[in-house]
């Protein structure tokens, strides 16, 4: 494994380049093949709206593939990824617009641990609602 | 009906092996927007020492969720299915999945909770590799929202 970023160039409160994840429907109907996760609220208006959500909402999985993006992005080597982990606060709403939805994802070194390795903490938002909480990653550094 | 306790612990037969393919983790990939060469072109995997092609950090997460449908679908456990959400997902990675792995999964109930009328269920996979080496575990959980109680109101 080969990140490009450093142990020792980083610190505690060091942050990563932030990134927006736009997400549309045809975004969750290429996720739902992908994934095979083809539950109906990630595509059918009608049945999201019949057990109570706003819309449709995108996948919490596909949330997490997007955030974990800063982390890999900035180490770029993505087997450097020791742990990760989050919590699904709010659905990431998708409406059937031309916009979609967009995730901001941030992050900053919450940590640096033993064996080269950092702790990340993650910041999703979609609609300025936090979208996952306890969002860490704990990554291995050169 | 709060879920029985007496699951908490119990292990379920390790799944089918599942290969990954290059193709899968490719298609994977273009679906979460992700350009990293280390998902699509063996050579840029092996400038960073890996053997193959590896899968981006949540990809397994489908092939242990389909593993955890033997706890949710067993009849004796009982979860109501259409009345659950994923709360949380954990994984810790041993070593990146990558192509031309044979991912096997066993699955276990860690814990049962029951809050607020919510089941509340957490599933432990491990996932191992056809030499039987530990690859990543995933943690995932479930609750199953109370049901409704209308027209007690």
């Amino acid at each position: 494994m080969t990140a490009k970023i450093a142990y020792d160039d980083v610190e505690v409160g060091t942050e990563l380049p932030a990134q927006s994840f736009p997400v549309t429907r045809a975004t969750l109907v290429q996720y739902a093949g992908a994934s095979g996760d083809f539950n109906p609220i990630h595509w059918n208006e009608k049945f999201a709206k019949e057990v109570g959500l706003p819309d449709v909402i995108a996948h919490g999985m596909f949330t997490m593939a997007e955030a974990i993006r800063v982390v890999t992005d900035w180490t770029g080597d993505p087997g450097a990824v020791v742990e990760y982990g989050v919590r699904f606060t709010k659905p990431v709403v998708v409406p059937n617009d031309d916009q979609g939805a967009v995730i901001e994802v941030s992050g900053k070194v919450a940590a640096k641990l033993d064996d080269n390795t950092v702790r990340v903490d993650l910041t999703a938002t979609s609609a300025g609602q936090k979208v996952l909480g306890m969002s860490r990653a704990v990554v291995r550094l050169a | 009906m709060a879920l029985d306790q007496s699951f908490v612990g119990r292990s379920y037969p390790p799944t089918e092996p599942y290969e990954v393919g290059r193709e899968k983790i490719r298609e994977f990939a273009e679906a979460v927007g992700d350009a990293n060469p280390a998902y699509t072109d063996p050579e840029a995997a092996k400038a960073l020492g890996h053997p193959d092609v590896i899968a981006p950090p949540t990809f397994v997460f489908a092939i242990t969720f389909k593993a955890a449908g033997q706890v949710i679908q067993d009849p004796q456990l009982g979860l109501d299915y259409s009345r659950v959400v994923h709360g949380d997902q954990k994984f810790s990675y041993v070593r990146p999945v990558r192509a031309g792995d044979r991912l096997t999964v066993t699955s276990t109930i860690e814990a049962i909770k029951s809050m607020a009328g919510n089941d509340i269920l957490d599933i432990r996979g491990e996932v191992h590799d056809e030499a039987g080496e530990h690859v990543v575990t995933a943690w995932t959980k479930l609750v199953a929202r109370a049901a409704d109680t209308e027209g007690e109101a």
